[in-house]
């Protein structure tokens, strides 16, 4: 009998440890051979910790378990999920690069292989450089970090850039409230990662790799490292990868805490040891990046989608999606849902229905007010603008960015105008500092948005000058993106703006 | 009260700088190093690092004081980083936390007299679909509530 029990974070976080323990003292107990499989998130945390067992015809669902689940759950006793292929909000994703997550044992190379894993890589090594790049550039694959930059136009300038030594920095630094993507993939199913990662290294001409991983995932860091250093013991990194006589290695670079060292330049300097201040740009990461030298930086979903693209080909990805959006999007559904978790599917979904449907709506089961996507940095979308489907350019056109495809779901009792000024806070703790409208534009928008909830309605057109300021005159994301929340709260939900000097009159 | 630390060495400080020496951009994976085995950066380690890298001691402190992680002196014996981001506010999260801490009388980034405890906010533990979330001397905490919020602070020290 084997028993799945995940390892994953946000599993630990309900209690997945110790569900893991009960089961083994358990079955000792009862003499029965049991093979326990920590695997990652299947992506429903709202069942995690979610156990599965296999008494040889197939594994059955049960969760959310409990450790005083756990005689029931040998008893036979625990209602069944069934299969996790049959549950609803897992049978309508479309798995691609998430396919293996939950269903193998992240660090067991031989079921990573039985499971289609190094079959991208492989196809990869008999390929040339240029035709590696154009298979991307064919998927349609854009940056998954947040934007949406083609990853293949990426590489194509990366490969073209004559250099003694180029990098692959794979962008794990996922500090985005609301999503957890990376996290999961990285738990879950490293080797997908570290595959992707070598397949770039074989289409740039680069053979060193480096993933920047924020501190606050110490799982992470510890399945990614152990993941690596097999992948190293078997010959899938290392001076012969695969027995192709091509070169590829790379390691984990653990990250400070600095929030605004997600943005690629920032976190070069930080890979580089120096404060996590953002470069101007041009010159280009793609052409004097990581130590000066052409460098691909690619978020963790963007590289850990090379693999399948590779594997299934390029017109077999691209098929999937709605307009200048290819392939799928890795939704994270996050904050006041009933349902949460991550939800893969093809670009074009609604919001509507991914809240209202797949979520279930708010936990609280209160009305839903207000949809926060792309993280920190991206707008709040009131429920009347519910029918956006998900894309780049569809949701740009609704006034918001998709970003990484996180979704914060809030109910009717968020205070819109405390989370513009939370925004505007945010940013000013996190602001690198080196440009006057993030550093002192988001410390002067707190004020204002103080001013307004005095009932100072003067502040207002204050306010949005500021936003203006900032969103133009700001050299990355941090400052340029903190006015979408913002103005977003201020346009959608006036009333919360107003209230205290109604209340005054 | 806690104990001061005893301050490390030349030696000792050089015997876990010097294994990074050698790689690529070693600052961070120095300053890592540092914070493992001593909770926080010696102040002697700049002038070190200052001397191993080239660098001056101005800039190697630039450093050390733009990252959240690095501390210029030793946390409590345990740490508990609560998450305030947007997904944990959104289920209430914040509320909650302001409410707890206060009870207990604990302030953020302090540390209890007993030197039992540091409390510290953190952004996003990557746990948004069962916030609110914490993490307890690196173990991962979701859906907390008052009581066990409470409960885990008092554990802890508080």
């Amino acid at each position: 009998m084997k028993i799945y029990v995940p390892m994953d974070s946000a599993a630990k976080a309900l209690g997945a440890d110790d569900v893991a323990d009960a089961i083994r003292r358990e079955a000792e107990a009862r003499g029965l051979d049991v093979t326990l499989i920590r695997n990652g998130s299947r992506g429903m945390i709202w069942l995690e910790p979610l156990v599965e067992i296999d008494r040889g015809d197939g594994r059955e669902a049960f969760g959310p378990v409990s450790v005083e689940d756990v005689p029931a759950l040998f008893d036979g006793r625990m209602d069944c999920l069934g299969a996790v292929e049959d549950i609803p909000f897992f049978a309508r994703q479309t798995r691609l690069t998430f396919a293996r997550c939950g269903v193998i044992d992240p660090l067991d190379l031989a079921d990573y292989e039985a499971h289609g894993g190094l079959a991208g890589l492989r196809r990869a090594i008999a390929m040339t450089a240029p035709e590696i790049v154009a298979e991307v550039t064919d998927s349609g694959l854009r940056g998954r970090g947040g934007a949406g930059f083609p990853t293949g136009i990426k590489w194509k300038t990366v490969m073209e850039a004559d250099a003694p030594q180029k990098y692959i920095v794979c962008n794990a630094d996922e500090g985005d409230s609301g999503t957890f993507a990376d996290r999961m993939i990285m738990e879950g199913d490293p080797f997908t990662l570290i595959e992707g990662m070598t397949i770039a290294g074989l289409g740039v001409g680069a053979t060193r790799g480096y993933v920047y991983l924020r501190s606050e995932y110490p799982d992470a860091i510890t399945v990614m490292n152990e993941a690596i250093r097999i992948a190293r013991a078997k010959g899938v990194l290392g001076g012969d990868i695969l027995g192709s006589g091509r070169a590829f290695d790379m390691q984990v670079r653990v990250g400070a805490g600095a929030y605004v060292c997600g943005e690629e330049t920032s976190l070069l300097n930080s890979l580089e040891g120096k404060r996590g201040v953002v470069r101007a740009k041009p010159p280009l990461p793609a052409l004097e990046g990581f130590l000066g030298r052409p460098t691909v930086v690619n978020n963790v979903i963007s590289l850990a989608t090379v693999p399948v693209v590779l594997e299934k080909g390029a017109q077999h990805y691209a098929d999937f999606g709605t307009g200048r959006s290819r392939g799928t999007v890795t939704l994270q559904i996050a904050g006041n849902v009933a349902r949460g978790g991550l939800f893969e599917t093809a670009f074009g979904i609604t919001l509507d229905e991914v809240v209202n449907d797949l979520a279930g709506g708010t936990r609280t089961g209160r009305p839903v007010k207000a949809v926060q996507v792309g993280g920190p940095l991206g707008a709040y979308i009131p429920v009347a603008n519910f029918d956006a489907p998900l894309g780049y350019e569809e949701l740009d056109a609704k006034g918001g960015l998709l970003g990484h495809a996180g979704l914060t779901v809030f109910d009717d009792s968020a205070d819109m105008l405390h989370m513009a000024r939370f925004a505007m806070e945010f940013c000013a703790v996190e602001s690198c500092g080196k440009c006057t409208p993030c550093r002192i534009g988001s410390v002067r928008g707190v004020e204002t948005i103080d001013r307004i909830a005095r009932g100072d309605a003067d502040a207002i057109p204050l306010l949005t000058d500021l936003c203006e300021t900032m969103t133009d005159g700001s050299l990355c994301a941090l400052g340029g993106f903190t006015p979408l929340p913002v103005m977003s709260a201020l346009t959608h939900f006036p009333d919360d703006f107003a209230t205290q000097k109604e209340a005054a009159e | 009260m806690q104990p001061t630390p005893p301050i490390p060495t030349d030696d000792e400080i050089d015997a876990i700088l010097m294994p990074h020496k050698g790689r690529e951009g070693p600052l961070l994976p120095m300053l890592h190093g540092l914070q493992a085995e001593y909770g926080h950066i010696p102040a002697p380690a700049i002038s070190r690092i200052a001397h191993i890298m080239n660098m001056t001691r101005a800039e190697v402190h630039g450093v050390v004081s733009f990252y959240h992680d690095f501390r210029e002196k030793p946390a409590g014996r345990h740490v508990v980083k609560i998450c305030c981001a947007e997904a944990c506010q959104s289920v209430g999260g914040d509320v909650m936390v302001e409410e707890t801490l206060a009870k207990l009388g604990l302030d953020w980034h302090a540390t209890t007299p007993n030197g039992a405890l540091t409390v510290e906010p953190v952004y996003c533990l990557g746990l948004c679909a069962c916030g609110p979330a914490a993490m307890v001397d690196g173990k991962v905490v979701g859906r907390l509530d008052a009581p066990r919020l409470e409960r885990i602070l008092t554990e802890a020290g508080a």
